[in-house]
């Protein structure tokens, strides 16, 4: 039955896994992380480094953790004095021509020669007097470098492009100990996810120029969060550094982008960083506190009646956009966005992976919410209305009888006439959720301090309702959420504690796509 | 020794039997010789009959590993759902190693009827004939008797290719070549999936070397018990073996005996023993890739598989290569390993770094530069490179250095201590 679990032990703890299981993978269960370079569990499985070389009862010889499957009642032992002489062994060959010029390399801190040297290595070399392999720098793509004397040749990257990109632009030349990846002279790696080679290197062979000499890894906080560059929703980790955004990475998502991101997605950060941002609320271009532009904003929403429009950014969290509807519930009320659109651009290798044509994150979370597509039918709709909300649409050439009420990151020169303007924390400063193309909701953290005085979108809406209508302001994103989630039907069942790391999908009634 | 020669009346001419007669090549000098009727006496057969004929023979492969061949051939898959496919290695690229190569030279029907009656045993309708690229002549007259043979209708609709080698010694490692066929980079693949299982283009394969099928029409004519028969030591090895043997003697050249032959009477009765003056003083029997033979060992082997594991070596691929007491060992294995570290195919770090470091550890003991505790390096690094990669090419390199510092470890020391005269190699 394929369901059946089969029970082996490793290092004497008993386990349990499905059949097919790699012993690699088994003792992850059993706490033990075997070491190993060429075993990616995004890739296929090539069995070249035998770093992972470990006892296994009743075997001839010892075996590769990342090739051989688990047996009922095997006996593994990763710890055996043979099997540690063995890694041993590949260690010193590994190092003996390595350059050693960690002070300088970009991977020291997260470096896999580097952490396994460290925990089974040999303390000296016998590599003495010798000179050590020595091939130049080369360029191999738009945000690609290739370190050639650091590599380990694992072969990830020659496997990432060949499998999953499908364009094997890279390979393994020469032979012994000349062999390095070459380039085909024609070719350059510049695969819309080619970044991702920089990823999986497990030394500092392979390095992205952007990131270049920017950080060391042990300067750098990690937050967890979702990609903006599309609607796929990829799972992304936000590296900053003393509050800048350094450096965006794939966080692993089987459902969503396994371990992958593309370059579009990759390098979109830099406007997180942008110095020109809107640091206090303005009444009439004055700035102000946040007591006077609530109250203000309140008495507007409070006077009027008839029609309201809200122009959203499709990168707005869904708190925010439900708050906001909530907000011009008492009104005739329009929502509506725009999403700028690309080209399309899939990683072949994975299923249901692609960088979207559609450049917004929270698009379906908008469209669940009752914003609709017609930007130009609501701007049109703008001219008569009472009162029309803005958030951070900087496209806000907005002409209306009413009032303007603005959030937003920066001020465009169209929302200079605002009567309110009320300043927000962009992605990497605030808690949300976004709901990818396919319905799943999913959470992003708050990775930096917000400039000045700006708050969450979600918090400024809250602050208002609560003005308005006498409404419980929400403490929390959690708090928006959950109110989100308890009124309104595609949301049912759903609780931000609930989402986790990698998120949930919509129920599925309300979540079948159109 | 070229051919024509008479076989020396030791021998046992099976396979050799019709090397330098160049009559023999031909379609129709082939069938005069009895050509092509085991093929015909195979067509008659069940593939599974034939498979226990050469089960029952004892015949055992020729490549280097001496796997049984009929019971190689019986885990193909019996019941047919993909194509099958049959490989011949013919990439001889073994330092010592010449006996294919004579084979394809002078009788490349035996090699084409051999291969027929494989294919129908497994059932593949398709063979590669994997040729060593360098084998130019050989090739030019294995193309000559396809063609021939195929004019001829014997093929009987199996398709045979020739494919030349891709220039790397490991292509001749049975996984590697199926890559390279593929048209892929000639790297060994890890185990399993075995190649009955998942061979070529991802289906059932089977690999044999030259001289295993060269020998099947021989069994399928004369029969299982007259080529079990043919057995002077251990039943186990059965039949004629093909020794190439080069070196230090005075008649280098292939020699065909039976099984479990004396390796001494190999070298000084057949070879015509060492040069005058000079003496045996150590010899690698199966290929460069197994452990060296010092002179007592050497004169004490009995040249089948069983004999060679009894002295602590193998009996590889037949390729004897023979040092008289002239030769400098520490030199000889320094050029074993840096052809080891040259070929490698850079997957396995033991094998890539090790082969070369190896090398490089071994020119500075010839250079004089050594120090005693490099014996114990080369020692402990063989053994690092020693049953942990994905193919034996890591522990090829490794078995003539282990032997060699074992068995001549003064050899080393003299260098090392500055009693013999630095090498200064290039
Ligand atoms: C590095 C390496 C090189 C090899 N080269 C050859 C070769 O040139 N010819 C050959 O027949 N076998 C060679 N072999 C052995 C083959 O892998 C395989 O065992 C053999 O072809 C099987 O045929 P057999 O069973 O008829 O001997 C080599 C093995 C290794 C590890
Ligand atoms: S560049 Fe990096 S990923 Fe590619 S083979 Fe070398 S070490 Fe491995
Ligand atoms: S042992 Fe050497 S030749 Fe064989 S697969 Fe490994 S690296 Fe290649
Ligand atoms: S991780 Fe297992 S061989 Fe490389």
């Amino acid at each position: 039955m394929p369901d059946e679990l089969i029970n082996l032990t490793i290092d004497d703890v008993p386990v349990s896994v499905p059949q097919g299981t790699l012993v690699i993978e088994a003792a992850k269960q059993a706490g033990v992380l075997v070491p190993h370079y060429c075993y990616h569990p995004g890739l296929a499985v090539a069995g070249v480094c035998r770093m992972c070389l470990v006892e296994v009862e009743k075997a001839p010889k010892l075996q590769i953790a990342c090739a051989t499957t688990v047996a009922e009642g095997m006996v593994v032992r990763t710890q055996s004095e043979q099997a540690k002489q063995a890694r041993m062994g590949v260690l010193e060959l590994l190092l003996i021509n390595h350059p050693l010029d960690c002070p300088i390399c970009d991977q020291a801190g997260e470096c896999e020669l580097q952490d396994f040297v460290f925990q089974e290595g040999r303390p000296g070399t016998r590599y003495a007097e010798y000179s050590k392999r020595f091939n130049p720098v080369e360029d191999f793509g738009p945000d690609v470098l290739y370190v050639p004397n650091r590599c380990i040749l694992c072969t990830r990257c020659v496997r990432f492009m060949e499998d999953l990109a499908g364009e094997p632009v890279i390979n393994v030349s020469e032979r012994g100990d000349r062999a390095y990846i070459g380039i085909h002279p024609n070719a350059r790696l510049d695969h819309p996810w080619a970044g991702n080679v920089v990823d999986l290197c497990p030394v500092g062979s392979l390095l992205s120029k952007d990131f270049l000499h920017k950080a060391r890894a042990w300067e750098l906080d990690k937050t967890a969060s979702i990609c903006t560059g599309c609607s796929q929703g990829c799972n992304v980790t936000l590296d900053t550094r003393e509050n800048v955004v350094v450096r965006v990475r794939p966080r692993p998502n089987l459902q969503v982008n396994r371990y992958f991101i593309c370059d579009h997605g990759r390098l979109n950060y830099r406007w997180m960083n942008r110095g020109d941002r809107i640091e206090a609320p303005l009444v009439r271009r004055h700035a102000t506190d946040w007591d006077e532009a609530l109250s203000r904003a309140a008495t507007v929403l409070r006077g009027a009646g008839g029609k309201a429009v809200a122009l959203v950014s499709p990168r707005t969290s869904t708190e925010a956009l439900f708050l906001a509807r909530r907000l011009l519930a008492r009104f005739e009320w329009t929502g509506a966005f725009q999403v700028v659109m690309g080209d399309e651009a899939p990683l072949p290798g994975v299923p249901d992976l692609a960088l979207r044509a559609e450049r917004a994150p929270n698009a379906r979370g908008a469209e669940l919410l009752g914003y609709s597509r017609d930007y130009a039918a609501a701007l049109e709709t703008s001219r008569t209305a009472a009162v029309v909300l803005v958030i951070d649409e900087p496209d806000a050439a907005i002409e209306t009888a009413g009032t303007l009420l603005y959030l937003g990151t920066v001020l465009p020169e169209s929302a200079h006439g605002a009567e309110v303007v009320l300043p927000i924390a962009n992605v990497a400063e605030e808690d949300g959720t976004y709901v990818n193309r396919d319905g799943r909701v999913q959470r992003y953290f708050q990775a930096k301090p917000a400039p000045g005085m700006a708050r969450p979108a979600w918090w400024v809406l809250s602050e208002l309702l609560a003005q308005v209508d006498g409404a419980e302001h929400c403490a929390s994103a959690a708090e928006a959420f959950d109110a989100l989630a308890g009124s309104t039907d595609a949301f049912q069942g759903l609780s931000y504690a609930g989402l986790g790391a990698a998120g949930q999908g919509i129920t599925a009634k309300a979540g079948a796509r159109a | 020794m070229g051919y024509p020669h008479k076989p020396h009346a030791k021998e046992t001419a099976l396979l050799s039997k019709h090397f330098g007669d160049p009559d023999a090549r031909t379609y129709k000098g082939w069938a005069k010789r009895g050509g092509y009727e085991a093929w015909k006496q195979a067509q008659t057969m069940a593939p599974a009959a034939i498979t226990d004929v050469v089960k029952e023979s004892g015949l055992r492969g020729r490549g280097g590993a001496g796997f049984p061949t009929g019971l190689k051939w019986s885990f193909m898959p019996k019941e047919k759902k993909k194509p099958h496919y049959l490989c011949v290695n013919a990439d001889e690229s073994e330092p010592g190693t010449f006996k294919d190569r004579e084979i394809m030279r002078w009788t490349p029907h035996a090699l084409l009827e051999g291969t027929l009656i494989a294919m129908r045993a497994i059932q593949a309708e398709v063979g590669y004939i994997y040729i060593r690229g360098e084998f130019t002549e050989p090739y030019a007259i294995m193309e000559q008797a396809l063609a021939e043979a195929t004019k001829a209708g014997v093929l009987g609709g199996h398709k045979i290719h020739l494919h030349r080698g891709a220039g790397a010694y490991i292509c001749g490692e049975e996984t590697a070549m199926m890559n390279s066929i593929e048209g892929k980079r000639g790297n060994p693949r890890i185990k399993p999936p075995f190649p009955a299982a998942f061979g070529v283009f991802g289906m059932p394969t089977t690999i044999n070397n030259v001289e295993t099928l060269a020998a099947v029409p021989h069994i399928l004519r004369q029969g299982a018990a007259w080529y079990k028969a043919m057995s002077l030591s251990n039943p186990k090895s059965t039949g004629t073996k093909l020794f190439s043997v080069c070196g230090h003697v005075r008649l280098p050249g292939n020699y065909e005996v039976t099984m479990g032959f004396p390796l001494k009477d190999l070298l000084h009765e057949l070879c015509g023993g060492m040069r005058p003056g000079r003496t045996l003083k150590a010899c690698i029997p199966g290929g460069s890739s197994v452990p060296i033979l010092n002179r007592e060992e050497s004169e004490g082997c009995l040249l089948d598989y069983e004999g060679c594991v009894e002295k602590g070596t193998m009996l590889g691929s037949g390729g004897v290569i023979v040092f008289d007491d002239s030769a400098d060992m520490v030199y000889q294995i320094m050029r074993l390993a840096r052809f080891y570290a040259h070929e490698s195919c850079a997957q396995c770090t033991q094998c890539r770094e090790g082969t070369a470091w190896t090398t490089k550890i071994l020119e500075r003991i010839l250079a004089g530069q050594g120090k005693m505790a490099d014996l114990d390096l080369l020692l402990d690094l063989s053994d690092n490179m020693t049953g942990k990669t994905i193919c034996v090419l890591s522990d090829s390199c490794a078995a003539p250095v282990v032997s060699g510092i074992k068995k001549f470890r003064t050899e080393f020391e003299d260098y090392i201590a500055g009693r013999k005269q630095p090498v200064m190699v290039a």
